[in-house]
């Protein structure tokens, strides 16, 4: 994965996998202790102990197309590669929070990357799920409530509508810094 | 803090009037990306991007662009599964804009299936 909004996306497609009605993601740095911090919540199915502890090895996975899982090992490296790590908090019947640390400056931290694209992806494949996103980056705060946008447009217009999905986009591309 | 502001859903809801709102099920053509590991880090997220712009630009409203998980077959990603209703799905792999672009002229809006990119046709459906 060439940036971390990548690897965003992917861990939230197994939190869509695991029938989860409300994905929360969170970005925010503390320039103090040189850290960046990606949270994931869901409230999918979680896992019981004995998953949380295997689901950061290859080989385990739940999937049937295919015998290995790539998607959490994949974050996990690239988090350790920082000197930072990956916690995974589950239970099983209530859900999963899955929270990323990164040395901030380090030189093989990935950028963030394009999070307003990973978002439009996520509300345009799964228009049914509520997603709440907040980040907190350079002093920049961007925040993203579907349930909100839905109240607003009050049925009149499909939250996967091109017109909304671009109202998000634009909102990165404008409050980004690059 | 930048959020999305009351008066720009306003306005699109004011553009939208008068206009069908298209309901899930309610389509000709339904488009799904495969987002699992490998199609995201073969370039899945672009293709998404890519169909919205063609979307938009077609002005088409009976076309719908979904993601659904992966597909077991990582060594061609991305992919993208595309189903005209009443007809069989075609899967379409290794995928990159401009295959996706054709793809998208040729089969969502002239209903002629790209022979070239294609998987296989028939056999399943998405889900
Ligand atoms: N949010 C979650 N809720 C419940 N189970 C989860 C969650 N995230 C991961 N899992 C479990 O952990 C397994 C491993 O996840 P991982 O993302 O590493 O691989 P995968 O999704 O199986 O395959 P890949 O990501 O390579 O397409 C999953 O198959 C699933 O059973
Ligand atoms: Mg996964």
């Amino acid at each position: 994965m060439q940036d971390l909004s990548l690897h965003i996306l992917d861990i939230v497609e197994n939190a869509t996998e695991a029938g989860a009605t409300l994905i929360e993601i969170y970005i925010s740095e503390d320039k103090n202790k040189d850290l960046l911090q990606i949270t994931i919540k869901d409230n999918g199915r979680g896992m019981d102990a004995a998953m949380v502890k295997g689901v950061k090895d290859p080989f385990m996975t739940t999937r049937t197309t295919r015998r290995v899982g790539m998607g959490i090992p994949l974050l996990e490296q690239a988090a350790k590669e920082t000197g930072g790590n990956l916690q995974i908090i589950s239970e099983a019947g209530k859900g999963t929070e899955v929270v990323a640390t990164f040395q901030e400056s380090h030189i093989d931290r990935k950028p963030v990357g394009d999070m307003g694209a990973t978002l439009a992806t996520l509300i345009m494949g799964n228009p049914d799920l509520d997603f709440r996103y907040y980040s907190n980056l350079e002093g920049e705060e961007i925040e993203v409530d579907t349930q909100y946008i839905r109240g607003e447009l009050n049925d009149s217009i499909s939250i996967n509508d091109p017109a909304v999905i671009n109202l998000i986009k634009d909102l990165f591309k404008k409050n980004t810094k690059s | 803090m930048a959020k999305l502001k009351i008066e720009d859903l306003k306005r699109i809801k004011e553009s939208m009037k008068g206009t069908v709102n298209l309901r899930q099920g309610e389509y000709r053509v339904k488009i799904t990306v495969h987002m699992g590991t490998c199609g995201i880090a073969a370039g899945a997220r672009t293709i998404m991007s890519t169909l919205l712009g063609k979307i938009e630009n077609s002005g088409a409203n009976d076309i719908i662009l979904t993601s659904s998980g992966c597909a077991g077959l990582c060594n061609h990603e991305p992919m993208i599964t595309l189903e005209v209703k009443e007809s069989a799905p075609v899967k379409y792999i290794k995928l990159d804009p401009e295959k996706a672009g054709r793809i998208f002229d040729e089969h969502a809006l002239e209903g002629n299936p790209v022979a070239d990119y294609a998987l296989s046709v028939g056999s399943e459906t998405t889900y």
